[in-house]
């Protein structure tokens, strides 16, 4: 892709904008385009640490699945088979993958968000 | 047509004052999307009154398709109240003369509701310690009190939560292996049925107006009342979604859970084990990622336009992470 700008450089100047203006708006208005920055600066985390995220979480089924296949594929066979009772709480592995996944994701959708188990600051 | 809210309190005020009232104040509060809260004044020659309406603004949605009317809710708050829970009191619930549509008016209460203040704010410092205590026994008024008759409350349990959420989750088709895991293992630890009570079914900190000297002042937002386990109750105010950055603090972010159930044991209230309140706690991390995805539908679906449904759905990453914690400490 280009460099001149990438596209998370595209959405960081979005969400500046939006930072920008949002002063002059209605309280209404004012709370949409925080939650519109909110969503240009998921987009541009997305971007940035998405592949390696969904690599790493491509790695992690695969290893509790014992075999290869795409993110969807393998989503959707660990979806079914827990579903069917075959994989549970106790399946050696699959707590571990899982907690992995949910790190990755929550540091793209809100990175500030304190999961349980977060020890005081 | 947008209703002239307005134009409307100015009638309002003149029916509730007598005719010599006038409007002196009328400011909608940040709300939902299908509700609206005003906060309005009015004097008149037999006193000045500080009000706040509550009104429907939107036709039902999923989001809200579980929720009482608001003259339900008003007959809720009354009964409670009588019975002794710290609830506004009910002043006047519309009809069709005041043109306000589903709708009713409370007297106003002062204190906090924003559940980051209650958590952090250090106007709060000195009863933060004494709230969750107090929030164990708040519950105990709501769940004694006898639900008022012909409200029809829908009966839930365990079981029929999880069969209500799992139906909305394959209706989404989203993929979730955490969801679906959280589906399994709940279905497996089910607690023994209880006698069920009158709930308040959105105690969470946000929906509790808090005084920095009194502690609770009053319980709001009664749309999801119903009747069911009071461990539901008990749950949701711990579900860390609702504990605005104190993970740490399992009660709403500011207190324990001994002291909530000290408090409940303390006023009465029947006892309830710890591992009880921890199934509905993890039920409500469920439940409010489920809730999210079809908020993200809503939007997909065009039912809604508004930017915050989208964003809400990247909000199901958060049950996720609070739920594989709970998965791997077990109830």
């Amino acid at each position: 892709m280009i460099t001149h700008p990438r596209t998370d450089e595209l959405a960081e100047s979005v969400r500046l904008w939006i930072d920008e203006i949002r002063p002059t708006l209605d309280p209404r208005n004012a709370f949409l385009a925080r939650v519109a920055a909110n969503a240009m600066a998921t987009i541009a985390r997305e971007l940035m640490q998405g592949p390696a995220a969904e690599a790493s979480a491509v790695a992690g089924m695969a290893a509790v699945l014992g075999h290869d296949g795409t993110f969807a594929e393998l989503n959707s066979e660990l979806c079914a088979r827990i579903r069917a009772g075959e994989l549970t709480v106790e399946t050696p592995g699959l707590l571990t993958a899982l907690a992995a996944i949910a790190r990755n994701q929550i540091a793209i959708d809100q990175p500030s968000y304190k999961p349980e188990g977060t020890p005081a600051a | 047509m947008e209703l002239d809210v307005r134009a409307a309190l100015e009638k309002l005020a003149r029916r509730l004052g007598g005719e010599g009232a006038k409007l002196t104040e009328a400011g909608r509060l940040s709300g939902g999307a299908s509700m609206e809260t005003w906060a309005f004044a009015f004097e008149a020659p037999g006193g000045a009154e500080r009000l706040i309406l509550r009104r429907r603004s939107a036709p039902f949605d999923e989001e809200t398709a579980r929720s009482v009317s608001l003259a339900t809710e008003a007959k809720l708050i009354q009964a409670t109240g009588a019975n002794g829970a710290r609830v506004p009191q009910v002043r006047h619930v519309c009809d069709e003369a005041d043109g306000l549509g589903e709708a009713y008016v409370m007297v106003r209460v002062d204190g906090e509701t924003l559940g980051k203040k209650i958590v952090s704010d250090p106007r709060f410092d000195a009863v933060r310690p004494g709230l969750a205590r107090q929030c164990g026994e708040s519950l105990v008024a709501i769940h004694r009190t006898p639900p008022p008759p012909g409200l029809n409350l829908k009966a839930v349990d365990g079981t029929a939560e999880l069969d209500r959420y799992e139906e909305v989750y394959r209706a989404t088709r989203a993929e979730r292996p955490i969801l679906e895991l959280a589906f399994q293992y709940l279905r497996k630890h089910v607690p023994a049925p209880v006698e069920p009570v009158l709930l308040h079914g959105d105690f969470r900190n946000g929906n509790i107006m808090f005084d920095p000297q009194a502690g609770v002042a009053a319980i709001l937002d009664w749309e999801l009342a119903h009747i069911g386990d009071p461990a539901e109750d008990m749950g949701w105010i711990c579900t860390n979604s609702w504990r605005f950055g104190r993970p740490d603090r399992p009660v709403g972010g500011f207190g324990e859970y001994e002291d909530l159930l000290a408090g409940y044991a303390s006023a009465g209230g029947r006892r309830i084990e710890l591992s009880r309140v921890r199934f509905w706690q993890m039920l409500g991390s469920l439940r409010w990622g489920v809730m999210c995805l079809t908020m993200y539908l809503s939007w997909r679906d065009g039912i809604t336009k508004s930017v915050e449904r989208p964003m809400i759905g990247r909000r199901v990453s958060e049950t996720e992470a609070d739920l594989v914690v709970l998965l791997e400490e077990g109830l």
